[in-house]
């Protein structure tokens, strides 16, 4: 049995829930405001700067800095064998900021303004049967 | 063989995860001989993936280091395939995870290979066939694996996690050769030495019967063909990596073959991260690769049980100097570690049943 | 157009609690009911009800029938009401516009929530839903880690520590000692706190509200017919919603609500106030650093002076605005979907001077501010005694 995952059915995420979603948290890719070119991420309907509806795909930078984080000790619902894990926000090197996933380090090690980088790594297992998803973590730079 | 088409290398990359097991935790834990392990077979510690890591993951970040050597657009690939005996689905290609992470679809070709260690060169065979056959521009092959040890047995001692990728392509069209394919040879025959039934979690293996009918008879017959085929001596070398599922076993296999020492000793990477399976050939030529010159001939044979080895020539190309600071080296990987304890381990391995 | 003015003319609150042996409906049917009958209103035309988590919970949709069907109140209009953790206020602001258009007299208003119906992770995971799904929840992010990291970074930018922090659950506990309508009516101290185990990095037990179930009810109409059905009864002067990104890490200033102060700009403006006009308030402290930025936020104090303020007894009864004489969300609880309810009857219980022991005196204007999720809305209602 599994220990990645508390149980073996899993919480049977919608499949098509985590494959839409993707080239986002795959690729990071994010959408960029043909009106007034900001990076939007996630992508939105209409830009909440200057309410334009077109957009062009943009990918973001792979390095950037943690500007915050904290330790989950008291986890979500199927991270239960992750714990401790840690969550942290990055401003990436264009200024975009994402909520993301640290990995590759102890709790311990982490800091504020460390330097990090994205790699690609598994974020849940839907127990047993269930499928595999991925996602952009982050890591201490190499 | 060889291709009507000249291939070569276009780029290269591997990938090793942080965590190192030292074969002291292990034969602590089991009351067994650390010594035997360290001295006779030459494994100091092994490359443990992390909770959050898979052959997909690895190939992932192997695919992307190679795809920077080369300078090329994801787009560019026409195929991508990926050898391991530890792939995350039992039926889902790992191949399409990997093309999608990269940003190489749809126009691809994808799919999961399997024999055993020699998964890893098995899916180079393939790119070159693709490439030098004019189907496509540039295919990727990648080795890897997370291979388990079943706990207190010899082989979790040096069941390591890693791999690499190789993008193959074609000579005059890559303009930027890191290295040209000279020939292969694949020898296999029906050897079972090794192997895993379907819904058993760890391998079982016959023991002393690995060594010379399995490994060495492949091995060496693959590579004593090749030398025959292409007229080439030992002495026109200038390293050669054979498969490592120990220390002992390559240089036994290297010196029957006629290398010495100084030639094996760069590919050879099993004391520091153990056996990385379809990953272990391929990586001791990425490792290779990190440190060769333009001119160097390179010599490779992996082994896979079941069983088989595909014996290459490589020389090396000017290209070789331009991509090789794009991206990270094995020694890099290698030296970026930390090392875990046993229960750590169990945990990420998932040895620990409830 | 007009807008008729509105009263809430009565309020009835249960206590926040584990509440075992009341299902969703009999706990809100307590708190209509104690509303109902403190009036003599000829009918009762619309319901609408805030609850966020009883479809995960307790497998029940369509509150809003429900709930009219218990009260006996069928044919009556009725929908649920739904923004996270400002459910309750969101619920009011919606009432308010029923009555205000002339469309509704006498509306049924208020939230009900039944945390402790999930299991086995359930309750958290419900929680967790605020967020957003497929950039922040997908991470096993949860409403704790996410404010969590505004915590963390709130000290790092203003050099504060968790004692600072620890201050402001002391407070509220000493405030909800005095309220029977409390889950957690005891004193704690700054160790307590600082003792208590860590749940994300650097919030610990004791700077999180309690998991518990509770209803308010209040039930609102003409401020005109208002003298005719109550001797006690308060006028909303302002009210109003606003948004902010759905994931922190789309926020222009991690450490500044904006729903909160756009929702209060517009509800001061509304009401012709300004912050140094309200006696008491009763603040979203889901966690103590939400409640440091909505006093902020709301135009109380400077951003990042909060716990000097606090410390000087600023956010006490005599100081500048009383906070959460109720003990707020760490003491008097936190029934999510109810939450923003209770916080207005809690407001016109002060301005009715029926607050007995925990009392601000000669409380005028008060002021109720309801968050949903980590920010993401904000819902605010300032009311005045009526004449």
């Amino acid at each position: 049995m599994h220990i990645y995952n508390n149980t073996k059915e899993g919480k049977m995420m919608s499949v098509p829930r985590y494959w839409r979603e993707m080239p986002e948290r795959t690729r990071l890719e994010a959408a960029k405001c043909n009106g007034c070119g900001i990076i939007l991420f996630p992508p939105r309907g209409k830009c909440m700067n200057c309410g334009s509806e077109s957009f062009v795909q943009y990918a973001l930078p792979r390095r950037g800095k943690l500007i915050t984080f904290t330790i989950v000790r008291s986890p979500t619902k199927g991270f239960e064998k992750q714990v401790p894990y840690v969550l942290g926000m990055v401003e990436l090197e264009d200024g975009t900021k994402i909520t993301v996933p640290l990995t590759d380090v102890f709790p311990e090690d982490v800091s504020i303004g460390m330097n990090v980088e994205a790699v690609f790594r598994k974020v849940f297992e839907d127990g047993e049967s269930g499928i595999i998803e991925y996602a952009i973590k982050f890591r201490p730079t190499l | 063989m060889r291709p009507n088409i000249d291939v070569v290398i276009a780029g290269w990359g591997s990938y090793i995860p942080l965590y190192r097991v030292a074969v002291e935790e292990i034969a602590k834990m089991w009351g067994k001989s650390a010594r035997h392990f360290k001295e006779e077979l030459l494994i100091d510690e092994k490359a443990v993936a992390g909770q959050d890591e898979d052959v997909a993951t690895i190939a992932v970040e192997a695919a992307k280091n190679a795809l920077q050597r080369s300078g090329l657009a994801p787009t560019s690939l026409g195929a991508v395939f990926v050898g391991s005996e530890s792939k995350p689905y039992a039926v889902k290609p790992t191949g399409t995870i990997v093309a999608e992470a990269i940003g190489a679809t749809p126009r691809i070709l994808a799919a999961d290979m399997e024999f055993a260690c020699k998964a890893g060169t098995e899916t180079l065979q393939c790119c070159i066939g693709l490439v030098g056959s004019g189907m496509i521009n540039y295919g990727m092959a990648i080795g890897a694996d997370t291979a388990q040890g079943a706990p207190a047995d010899s082989l979790e001692f040096s069941a390591g996690c890693g791999g690499t990728a190789l993008i193959v392509g074609r000579k005059g069209y890559e303009k930027e050769p890191v290295a040209t394919l000279e020939g292969s040879v694949s020898y296999v025959t029906d050897t079972p030495d090794f192997w895993r039934r379907p819904k058993r979690e760890y391998p079982s293996h016959a023991e002393a019967f690995t060594g010379e009918p399995a490994y060495f008879a492949h091995v060496l017959s693959a590579g004593k063909i090749l030398m025959e085929e292409l007229s080439l001596k030992p002495s026109d070398f200038k390293y050669a990596v054979l498969h490592q599922p120990n220390g002992k076993f390559p240089i036994k296999a290297a010196r029957m073959l006629g290398f010495n020492k100084e030639q094996v000793d760069s590919g050879l990477l099993v004391p520091y991260i153990g056996n990385l399976y379809a990953g272990s050939s391929v990586t001791g030529l990425s490792a290779v690769l990190d440190i060769a010159k333009p001119g160097d001939r390179i010599f490779m044979a992996s082994f896979g049980s079941g069983a088989g080895s595909d014996a290459f020539s490589f020389v090396v190309n000017d290209g070789i100097d331009v991509k090789r600071d794009r991206s990270l080296t094995v020694r890099n990987y290698i030296k970026r570690k930390r090392n875990i304890d046993y229960a750590i381990y169990s945990k990420f391995r998932r040895k620990i049943v409830v | 157009m007009i807008m008729r003015k509105v009263a809430v003319l009565s309020t009835g609150l249960t206590k926040v609690d584990k509440h075992w042996r009341k299902s969703l409906r009999e706990l809100y049917g307590e708190a209509a009911k104690a509303a109902i009958n403190q009036t003599k209103v000829p009918q009762l035309d619309a319901l609408i009800i805030g609850n966020m988590c009883a479809s995960d919970l307790s497998d029940q949709n369509n509150i809003g029938a429900l709930l009219a069907d218990y009260l006996g109140m069928t044919p009556s209009m009725a929908y649920r009401i739904e923004a996270a953790c400002g459910s309750g206020g969101a619920a009011v602001l919606g009432a308010y516009t029923a009555v205000a258009s002339g469309m509704y007299d006498f509306v049924m208003t208020g939230g009900v929530e039944k945390l402790t119906d999930g299991v086995g992770g359930n309750t958290t995971y419900s929680l967790g839903k605020a967020a957003d799904a497929e950039f922040e929840l997908f991470y096993g992010s949860s409403f704790v880690s996410l404010n969590a990291m505004i915590m963390n970074h709130y000290m790092h930018v203003y050099h504060t520590s968790r004692e600072d922090f620890a201050d402001l659950a002391v407070l509220m506990h000493k405030n909800g000692a005095r309220n029977p309508y409390a889950q957690l009516p005891f004193p704690i101290t700054r160790d307590t706190v600082m003792n208590s185990d860590m749940i994300s990095d650097p919030i610990s037990l004791y700077d999180c509200a309690p998991v518990g179930d509770g209803a308010a009810a209040l039930l609102l109409c003409p401020l005109e017919d208002a003298p005719k059905y109550s001797d006690t009864f308060v006028e909303i002067v302002g009210i109003a919603g606003a948004t902010d990104t759905i994931n922190i890490s789309s926020r222009t200033d991690l450490l500044t609500l904006n729903s909160t102060v756009v929702a209060a700009d517009r509800a001061y403006k509304m009401a012709k106030l300004t912050p140094k006009d309200i006696d008491v308030a009763e603040i979203h402290d889901t966690f103590t650093i939400t409640g440091a930025l909505s006093v902020e936020d709301l135009g109380f104090c400077e951003k990042g002076k909060f716990h000097k303020m606090l410390a000087n007894g600023a956010f006490e009864a005599g100081g500048i605005v009383a906070i959460n004489p109720s003990g707020g969300l760490k003491s008097r609880g936190h029934p999510v979907g109810a939450t923003g309810a209770y916080q207005v009857a809690e407001i016109a219980m002060q301005l009715c001077n029926k607050a007995d022991k925990w009392q601000v005196p000669d409380a005028e204007v008060g002021l109720a501010q309801n968050i949903g999720g980590s920010g993401s809305c904000t819902y605010i209602t300032i009311l005045r005694r009526g004449r």
